[in-house]
């Protein structure tokens, strides 16, 4: 496992996870801690719980029907299956990006103030000034600025992704969780939201699925290896691309499986 | 080469088959009412009253019958639409598996009861219902004849908005939940606006369904051709007075002709409404 260094630094503490679809287990004893301000790239063979895992941490898994999760998981020091904890308190400080960009069917302008408005913000120029803010944060907004009331449907697919993005960030997460957010993307666009990320790991911890190993490499800082429900490796990128100890991890960052 | 050309052309066919029969009855009706035009001609069908047998003058005012169907068509939907709405959100979004599967086929089966089985109903229990419960002389009237068929378009309205409701996508309702919204918020700003152009569809159908109905209306709107914007009184509906004299009226007479003058006019009714709600689905089924 990682060192002590961040011990005090942890943005995600994750004890003794396991959890079920019903009868079937997709995440055994998973014990983790992520730390805060940096990327951490969760990589293994499609199926290993990655998505599963990821959904956890923002309690998405929990409106899928007959699941069952046991352990802890701590954000900023507070258990988020704690029976106090407020689910909509954690959404805030715990953003989403999916793998299929999913802008609702409204205006560019409205998608990024979805977030805001829900949570009660109610002036015009406060909304702006949100919209604007997080478009350019998502380096959007010089490509959309002057047709925010267009809907979103009409943007290339990089781009509905980058709005995506801009939406999380409106809410002023502190915490991004992205599942494979360039997998569906064109090579331009990829590059665009991978450099995104790299901006934006200075003011946010974010947690990336990837399936692509050089974007692992090049974007992360920490990697975590699952395969079949374990978390069977987790280091520092470096370490673990250039020397990894497990046979296993061995085999799947050179290709020879996944 | 052939063979494309050939199932091209038995698709041609069955459409215009279609638009064919349309442009024939629309003929058909024209043809049975045209002597109106010339005797008494066109300006008598707006007259306030509708009297087509007399001894003294007969009229032939469509005012009575077409109010009577608006006032009877708005207050069903008036009716239907709030309960259809708020059922087919709850069965899409709400309900649990356990409860979908007894609503659904709940909803079928009131949608598969013959509307003079319901005008049945709203004769023998509806009507002494309303009756009694407003110190009325009789229970049939407008306001009765909106209940049942408001109870005749919900299933329709019901099962259409669900289907529309179920066929948002998943992703936009997670998108919504992931930012911190509530069900209730994700619900009422992204789901409903997503499934809007189908919900409209779904009131329209309804409401065609409430327009064109005869059985149920002939039975307990009490029947009376009378200009009125209270529920309380007796109307007559467009549809109830074509199904009614149809039977009595001497073959080519004026009386005759009128009726199918009621009958065009039902049809413009119904055909304005298709447009207008496909105009609807238009202008919002895509976000433009
Ligand atoms: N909604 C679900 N219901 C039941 N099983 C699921 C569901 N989602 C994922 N699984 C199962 O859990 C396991 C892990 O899936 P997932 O977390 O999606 O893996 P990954 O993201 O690494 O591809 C798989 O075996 C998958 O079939
Ligand atoms: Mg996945």
């Amino acid at each position: 496992m990682v060192g002590q260094e961040f011990s005090n630094n942890r943005a995600i503490e994750v004890n003794s996870l396991n959890f079920y679809y019903g009868d079937s287990q997709a995440l055994f004893d998973i014990n983790i801690a992520i730390p805060r301000k940096m990327v951490t790239a969760l990589i293994g063979p499609s199926g290993c719980g990655k998505s599963t895992f990821l959904r956890t941490l923002n309690r998405m898994n929990d409106i899928i029907d007959d699941v069952r999760l046991d352990g802890r998981i701590m954000v900023d020091g507070d258990d988020i299956y704690d029976s106090k904890m407020n689910i909509v308190t954690l959404r805030k400080k715990v953003g989403m990006v999916f793998q299929k960009s999913n802008p609702f069917p409204k205006s560019i302008f409205d998608n990024v103030a979805y977030g805001p408005r829900i949570h009660g913000t109610k002036s015009n120029s406060q909304l702006a000034e949100i919209v604007e803010k997080s478009l350019e944060r998502s380096g959007l907004w010089e490509e959309v600025k002057d047709r925010l009331d267009d809907s979103a449907l009409g943007l290339s697919g990089g781009q509905q992704q980058r709005l995506c993005i801009a939406r999380a960030l409106a809410v002023q997460p502190e915490i991004l969780l992205m599942d494979e957010p360039a997998s569906a993307l064109d090579p331009r666009s990829t590059t665009k939201v991978e450099d995104l990320i790299g901006e934006l790991k200075k003011d946010y911890t974010i947690i990336i699925v990837t399936h692509n190993m050089q974007q692992a490499a090049r974007d992360s800082d920490h990697t975590a290896f699952f395969y079949e429900g374990r978390l069977v490796e987790y280091d520092e990128t470096s370490n673990l691309f250039t020397n990894p100890k497990e046979k296993q991890t061995e085999d799947y960052i050179t290709g020879r499986f996944g | 080469m052939f063979k494309d050309k050939a199932i091209k052309g038995v698709f041609v066919g069955m459409a215009s088959t279609s638009i064919f029969i349309m442009l024939l009855i629309f003929v058909f009706l024209f043809k049975e009412a045209f002597p109106f035009i010339k005797h008494p001609g066109l300006s008598s069908l707006l007259d306030m009253k509708w009297v087509p047998v007399s001894f003294q003058q007969e009229r032939f005012g469509l005012l009575p019958l077409a109010s009577g169907t608006c006032l009877i068509t708005m207050l069903a939907m008036l009716f239907a639409v709030p309960v259809s709405f708020f059922s087919s959100i709850y069965i899409a979004e709400v309900a649990r598996p356990m409860e979908r599967e007894i609503l659904k086929p709940f909803i079928e089966l009131l949608a598969s009861i013959p509307s003079v089985v319901l005008g049945f109903f709203g004769l023998i229990v509806l009507a002494p219902l309303i009756k009694s419960f407003f110190g009325l002389q009789s229970g049939l009237n407008a306001i009765s004849g909106s209940i049942l068929l408001a109870l005749m378009a919900t299933p329709t309205i019901i099962s259409v908005s669900e289907d529309a409701i179920n066929s948002v996508p998943s992703s936009y309702k997670n998108a919504s939940l992931a930012l911190g919204a509530s069900r209730v918020q994700t619900i009422f700003k992204v789901v409903v606006p997503a499934a809007l152009p189908g919900i409209i569809a779904a009131v329209m159908l309804g409401a065609g369904r409430v327009i064109g109905e005869t059985m149920a209306v002939l039975m307990v709107t009490g029947n009376a051709a009378r200009i009125t914007a209270n529920p309380l009184e007796s109307v007559r509906t467009m549809t109830a007075t074509i199904a009614a004299e149809m039977g009595e009226v001497p073959f080519g007479s004026t009386h005759y002709q009128a009726l199918f003058w009621v009958g065009i006019v039902l049809l413009v009714m119904t055909f304005s409404l298709n447009v207008f709600s496909q105009k609807i689905l238009k202008k919002y089924g895509a976000f433009k």
